[in-house]
């Protein structure tokens, strides 16, 4: 019969003995582990920051901007020429399938002024389709409504950082503000959306319905114009099928021939989110296998050691097996032996890289994140290490020849 | 029937062509509680014949019956669990383990035999005053005399009740004195609990504390005298 505490407290004293080359052969898992930790962190920590952002300019989402314009030979960039209608974001909604919600927009840059206090901001002409396209919600207050819409009312809801300049601590909902001098009645306030992928300050913002941006804030010589509109398609994987039938209904819409060219364009902005997510997370795979690498190299250093340990330990084998050490008693002394030092190693391990996480948080500002999974991934990982490891040189003691054992000097 | 029946067993030893023979066909009888010294030159087969009653080694040949088991026909493990239970082993060298204390050392073979540490304790410490070595249970082989450290390798042989100590030289490291005092021990024990020693041996001095001795020569028996009971 195998006693295990014993086989334990036998291991134990042998790894007590050797306190130098013990904790040595412990650095190579230390060292292992605490890299897979970190980064699998730094790894986890940027996709996270990846998802946020996609998260934060609205899920499945799509950007139709109106076409290039060309004055005199110069073409103006896109969104300077008027081909884009409410009527369109509308026929939109309508009329293509894997679209959820579509948001028209048109916007300019307004002084806003309440009281003493004055600020410039991006206004936004756009519907009450807005929240649900972008993911946004309110904080207090209420959105404007279709009713606002069609009646082109002066009312508007404010952006977090709007709010901080103008009102400080006043609870703006119910005041009027001007918007370049035209009194509006501001209905609700936004939640804090922070950056976008772009560094931009979302919360630096102020809607407005559209039709009262068409006719009141951004006087245009085409009525019904918008800039641009996002678009909401139902699914991840509607992305590229909604781009389609926008293209097709809207170069039906814009009677452009076969021949001619868009007067708008689509863009995914999701999709190019996801895109990098992707590439994070094949760079979180790449730096985990790397620092796998130095765990399994901490791996070899323990059957490295275990096989010095058993060549010394020959006569010591030689005893037990005198005394009536069976194969297996031997193999899990050995065995269990290298199993303390990775086990211990991998302890270590996962406060050296909870350590380092934290430092690089702190220090180089990166964000972050340990995850539970892979403190379990390579604190289990540093036990296959041990046991794998230790079985070769486990198994050669056990396999040695009592009398020879006990002559070895 | 004897606590020892060995019948033509023999050993070769084979070097890929080279066949060396270690021990000629021999057949022995040794009863319970017999003091035996066996004597002769260096590779006489003396300590083959050591290894395989010892449950060390398998004899190439013939029958081996300890304690009425025919063990020559037993595996590796089989052959540890007879040795922990059957035999206990003195060594010329003391063959402790080194950094670990006496007690523990002796406690070793109980170890492998799956007693709790209560009992393990208990027993060590019976078979330590048996070799008078009470109070140094905490002692390091390296803090005690070759004597001493020879008392703690007879108590790990005691500890397991044992019928049959098998001692290889266990006098050779030792000063005329202390060989003695280890000797006496051996006597004390084979006639006071009635366990067959078994010893090998240069010396007729050692050689004169046991009752029969048998001499080796050339891998053969060349002799095995009873000595009358004086």
């Amino acid at each position: 019969m195998i006693n295990i505490p014993s086989t334990i407290r036998i291991s134990f004293r042998a790894l007590r003995v050797n306190k130098m080359r013990s904790s040595l052969t412990m650095l190579g898992i230390i060292i292992g582990v605490g890299a897979v930790i970190a980064m699998l962190a730094v790894g986890t920590g940027a996709r996270q920051k990846i998802a946020e952002q996609i998260s934060s300019i609205g899920s499945n989402l799509l950007i139709v901007l109106s076409g290039a314009s060309t004055s005199g030979g110069r073409r103006m960039g896109s969104g300077t020429q008027p081909s884009l209608s409410l009527g369109d974001a509308e026929a939109i909604k309508r009329e293509c399938p894997s679209v959820q919600d579509v948001a028209p927009v048109l916007g300019g840059i307004g002084q806003v002024v309440f009281g003493n206090m004055n600020w410039s901001t991006g206004v936004t002409g756009t519907t009450p389709s807005m929240l649900a396209v972008r993911d946004w919600n309110l904080s207090s207050g209420r959105m404007f409504t279709e009713d606002d819409v069609k009646g082109a009312t002066k009312v508007c809801i404010l952006g977090q950082t709007v709010v901080d300049n103008l009102f400080g601590s006043i609870d703006p909902v119910g005041s009027v503000i001007r918007i370049n001098k035209i009194p509006f009645t501001v209905v609700g306030v936004l939640e804090i959306k922070g950056q976008s992928p772009g560094g931009q300050d979302q919360d630096d913002t102020i809607y407005v319905p559209i039709t009262t941006a068409q006719k009141k804030l951004f006087g245009t010589a085409f009525p019904g114009m918008i800039r641009m509109m996002m678009v909401k398609a139902r699914t991840v994987e509607d992305l590229l099928r909604a781009e389609q039938e926008i293209a097709e209904l809207l170069r039906q819409r814009h009677k452009i021939g076969q021949k001619q060219e868009d007067d708008f364009t689509v863009r995914n902005l999701t999709q190019m989110l996801q895109a990098t997510e992707q590439s994070t997370k094949v760079m979180t795979i790449l730096l985990g296998a790397i620092a796998s690498v130095s765990l399994l190299v901490g791996g070899i250093g323990i059957m490295n050691i275990m096989l010095v340990s058993v060549t010394e330990r020959t006569r010591e084998i030689g005893i037990r097996m005198a005394v009536g050490a069976k194969t297996w008693d031997i193999r899990l002394q050995f065995i269990i032996e290298a199993l303390t030092l990775s086990m211990i190693g991998g302890v270590a391990g996962i406060l050296v890289g909870l350590g380092v996480s934290e430092a690089l948080a702190l220090f180089a500002g990166w964000s972050v994140i340990v995850s539970p999974f892979s403190v379990i991934l390579s604190f289990g990982f540093s036990g296959i290490v041990g046991i794998s490891f230790g079985f070769y040189p486990a198994y050669k003691a056990s396999l040695l020849d009592p009398i020879e054992a006990l002559r070895y000097e | 029937m004897g606590l020892i029946e060995a019948q033509g067993i023999s050993k070769t030893y084979s070097f890929g062509e080279v066949e060396v023979r270690a021990l000629c066909p021999t057949s022995l009888t040794i009863e319970a509680a017999e003091f035996i010294a066996i004597m002769g030159p260096s590779g006489s087969g003396k300590s083959t014949l050591m290894n395989i009653l010892g449950c060390l080694d398998k004899p190439t040949t013939g029958t081996y019956l300890l304690d009425g088991v025919d063990v020559g026909g037993l595996g590796r493990d089989e052959r540890a669990e007879i040795r922990n239970k059957k035999i206990g082993f003195v060594f010329q060298g003391f063959n402790l383990l080194p950094r670990t204390s006496a007690i523990e050392n002796v406690e070793l073979p109980l170890l492998y035999d799956g007693l709790s540490a209560q009992d393990r304790r208990q027993r060590a410490l019976t078979a330590l005053k048996k070799v008078g070595l009470e109070g140094r249970e905490d002692h390091h082989p390296s803090q005690l005399s070759g004597g001493q450290q020879q008392r703690v390798a007879i108590a790990r042989a005691l500890v397991n009740n044992a019928p049959l100590i098998l001692a290889d030289e266990p006098t050779g490291n030792l000063d005329t004195k202390t060989s003695a005092e280890i000797m006496d021990l051996f006597v004390k024990l084979n006639t006071g609990s009635n366990i067959t020693v078994m010893l090998v041996t240069h010396e007729p001095d050692i050689a004169a504390y046991s009752r029969r001795v048998i001499r080796f020569l050339d891998g053969c028996i060349v002799s095995d005298e009873v000595k009358k009971a004086s």
